[in-house]
């Protein structure tokens, strides 16, 4: 009984790192981090309560929080991906419930789009105020190679396969795909299911209903995922390919690949890896339509954004929410936008013209607006005990390691 | 039981003998052993508790019986894990111990050439894992990296991470590859043990260097042999930083080994109770393992190789 004292103990000592009015927040540790940290800075000038940017670096982020939590010195507001990925602090008493106070402030209450306030909001609480840019999953493509093969970015399920054969004809991979990574093939599986058989599939099985994994809607897109794969649209080695390193990116700016689906950072990725293919020759569009499907082709998937929460621990609640605040402003989504990021904020749509590419900024926050429905990344969305195996069963259905109806068992069988 | 009670008398001998000389006082072996207790002895009684708990990393952890381990004799993922632990951990000492061996042995040698490579040998084992795992993924990538170009001359199929034999080998080469130059060492230095007159009684009686190899070397060796052997062995078992970086436990889960199946359970499914049940499982195989290994090869015994001498 001695270790679970000192077990308990890890979790149950108060106080949050804040030692003399200072705030610590964690946030993923990018090249977006400036835009907080210039917040922060503007923020410091005028607060008696000083706030400490804490950049944790991608990978190691969501452990790193997850241990800190866990701890005694847990950060003050940490950058999440709101609904499933707080779920585990909201049940473990960790989150400040944000409910009220946005709905009592007109700051907060109105300055960001409603749909993305909901998309990260848990049984209609809000715990988290959106801090950065949308990142929508769509379909990028290589306007150079579809010329040269007299095709056009594919609408429906009958053009997707034209181009892939053609494609595939001329020897080039239809779609570039980093599955050594699981999410990148997880992004197929959203979007299929969500044209196949509509949001409510996915919006039940996030409600916890672990039987509508057994929707048909589920299996038939898993058969699709086998079909592409069976037809060759990834390519034969894409279980080697990584996307971490920039294997599957180059794949694309190289013309190695005609297609890749991912999230909107691929732009900036392309960028910075191949800037003269990025002007000249990317270009994106929407998730095909499915033979059969009932799902709307104007749905979107991906991550509507990214938000700040505030520990219930914290000792300085009213300055963590003044910080908040600040997110709504103007000067904060400006630049957001210079950053070649499309804010989530009310405001946004004027200023897209200030940004690197006003074109693939406005087409995407169209893009978002006009979505009747936006799912969040199902491992955002997704506690961790159902996201982990999720992931290690879709890598498996793309290996080929399991069948669509193996597939649909073993997610059924999650408890 | 014979040497049993041989062994106690030399040992009683040696009591006596020290008493004289004044042996240091248990004090001088206090840090050690608080050292070792703190940061081996209470962690692995923490985890033992902890597998017999539900704790999800940020609440306390509570009781929950045997379930985990009951969950863990019917885990068909922890039974696949173990399986490739346990052929990874074979095809990693089948591949290492006759290369370190053999190079063991010809660098304990007089040769001209033999500091300087066996300084270049030894290069792998001063690299980290990490950038070690990180080159050669690089290096085999199937669409960029140096396999696609030299993969076909030597009939391997670029895809070699995307198969599950691939995957495993390379897993099983990458680490041969960073940790052989530690066993050769080893190696060496055993060789060098080896008294030079029974080499020299070999050759007069007219045995050639096969001979002198099978009938000298590799029986002086047998202790080398099996204290190498405990080390790859339990190394293998708990083999994870090249399948993180490498593989990612993949394609699908076939390179899932214990080490990596209790990472994603412990740190990505934050099943902490039931990583904890695979952790401790873990350490009672890979101690069962040595010890089998030490009594069987009569290593245990501590008597030395020289006998007659």
């Amino acid at each position: 009984m001695v270790m679970a004292g000192v077990l308990a103990g890890c979790g149950s000592n108060g106080g949050s790192g804040g030692d003399g009015g200072t705030l610590t927040a964690y946030v993923y540790g990018d090249d977006a981090v400036k835009v907080q940290q210039a917040a922060v800075e503007e923020f410091n000038k005028t607060s008696k309560v000083k706030v400490k940017l804490i950049p944790v670096p991608g990978t190691e982020y969501v452990n790193k929080l997850r241990s800190a939590m866990g701890s005694p010195s847990a950060p003050d507001i940490f950058y999440n991906w709101g609904s499933g990925s707080i779920k585990p602090y909201r049940d473990a008493g960790q989150l400040v419930d944000l409910t009220s106070t946005v709905k009592n402030d007109a700051t907060l209450k109105d300055g960001f789009l409603p749909s993305i306030v909901e998309a990260g909001s848990l049984d209609g609480k809000i715990y988290g105020v959106p801090m950065r840019g949308m990142q929508p999953v769509m379909l990028f493509y290589n306007k150079k190679l579809f010329a040269e093969n007299k095709l056009e970015a594919p609408k429906t399920w009958e053009e997707l396969q034209h181009a892939i054969t053609t494609f595939k004809d001329k020897g080039i991979t239809p779609f570039a795909l980093g599955g050594q990574e699981k999410w990148p093939e997880l992004m197929w599986l959203e979007y299929l299911l969500d044209r196949i058989g509509g949001p409510e599939v996915f919006n039940k099985i996030q409600s916890g209903d672990a039987s509508a994994w057994g929707d048909p809607a589920v299996l038939k897109s898993a058969q699709t995922v086998k079909e592409l794969v069976d037809a060759g649209a990834f390519g034969k080695n894409f279980n080697s390919v990584d996307y971490g390193s920039g294997a599957a990116p180059t794949l694309l700016s190289k013309g190695k690949a005609a297609m890749h689906l991912m999230g909107s950072w691929e732009y900036s990725t392309q960028l910075g890896k191949a800037p003269e293919f990025a002007k000249n020759d990317l270009a994106w569009a929407n998730f095909p339509t499915v033979a059969g499907g009932v799902g709307d082709p104007a749905n979107v998937v991906g991550n509507p954004t990214n938000y700040w929460s505030i520990n219930s621990r914290t000792k300085h609640k009213e300055a963590a929410i003044a910080f908040l605040k600040t997110m709504a402003s103007t000067s904060y989504a400006q630049a957001l936008v210079d950053n070649g990021d499309v804010p989530t904020t009310s405001n946004a749509a004027s200023m897209l013209s200030g940004s690197p590419n006003p074109q693939f900024a406005k087409d995407q926050y169209d893009m978002v607006q006009k979505a009747p429905s936006f799912t969040l990344s199902w491992d955002q969305a997704l506690e961790s005990d159902v996201a982990t195996p999720l992931l290690t069963e879709i890598s498996k259905l793309f290996a080929g390691k399991s069948t669509p109806e193996q597939f649909v068992a073993a997610m059924k069988a999650v408890k | 039981m014979s040497h049993v009670s041989s062994y106690k008398t030399v040992r009683r001998g040696r009591k006596a003998a020290a008493g004289n000389v004044g042996r240091p006082s248990v004090a001088w072996a206090l840090p050690g052993i608080l050292f070792f207790a703190l940061f081996a002895i209470v962690p692995l009684a923490i985890a033992v508790y902890l597998s017999f708990c539900h704790w999800d990393g940020l609440n306390s952890p509570t009781p929950i019986g045997t379930d985990n381990w009951t969950r863990l004799f019917k885990d068909p993922e922890f039974r696949q894990a173990a399986w490739l632990s346990l052929l990874l951990t074979s095809i990693s000492w089948a591949f290492q111990t006759p290369v370190a061996l053999l190079l063991g042995v010809w660098a304990a040698g007089k040769q001209r050439s033999r500091a300087v490579l066996s300084a270049v040998f030894f290069i792998p084992l001063l690299l980290s894992t990490t950038a070690i795992a990180m080159l050669f993924h690089a290096l085999l990538d199937p669409n960029f990296g140096v396999i696609k170009t030299i993969g076909p001359w030597v009939g391997i199929d670029p895809n070699v991470m995307g198969s599950s034999t691939g995957a495993l080998l390379t897993v099983a080469f990458v680490g041969g590859w960073q940790f052989m130059p530690f066993h050769t060492l080893i190696y060496q230095g055993g060789t060098r043990q080896i008294p030079q007159v029974l080499y020299q009684a070999a050759e007069i009686d007219g045995a050639g260097m096969l001979r002198q190899f099978f009938h000298i070397t590799l029986p002086q060796l047998r202790h080398t042999i099996t204290t190498s052997s405990v080390l790859m062995i339990v190394g293998s078992l708990t083999y994870f930083d090249t399948v993180l970086i490498m593989t990612r436990g993949g394609p699908g889960t076939d390179t899932t080994v214990l080490p990596y199946l209790m990472y994603r359970t412990g740190f990505q499914t934050y099943d902490l109770g039931y990583a904890a049940a695979i952790a401790t499982a873990l350490v009672v195989v890979a101690t069962a393992l040595s010890l089998i290994l030490v009594r069987f090869s009569g290593f245990g015994n501590m008597r030395s190789t020289r006998e007659g001498m």
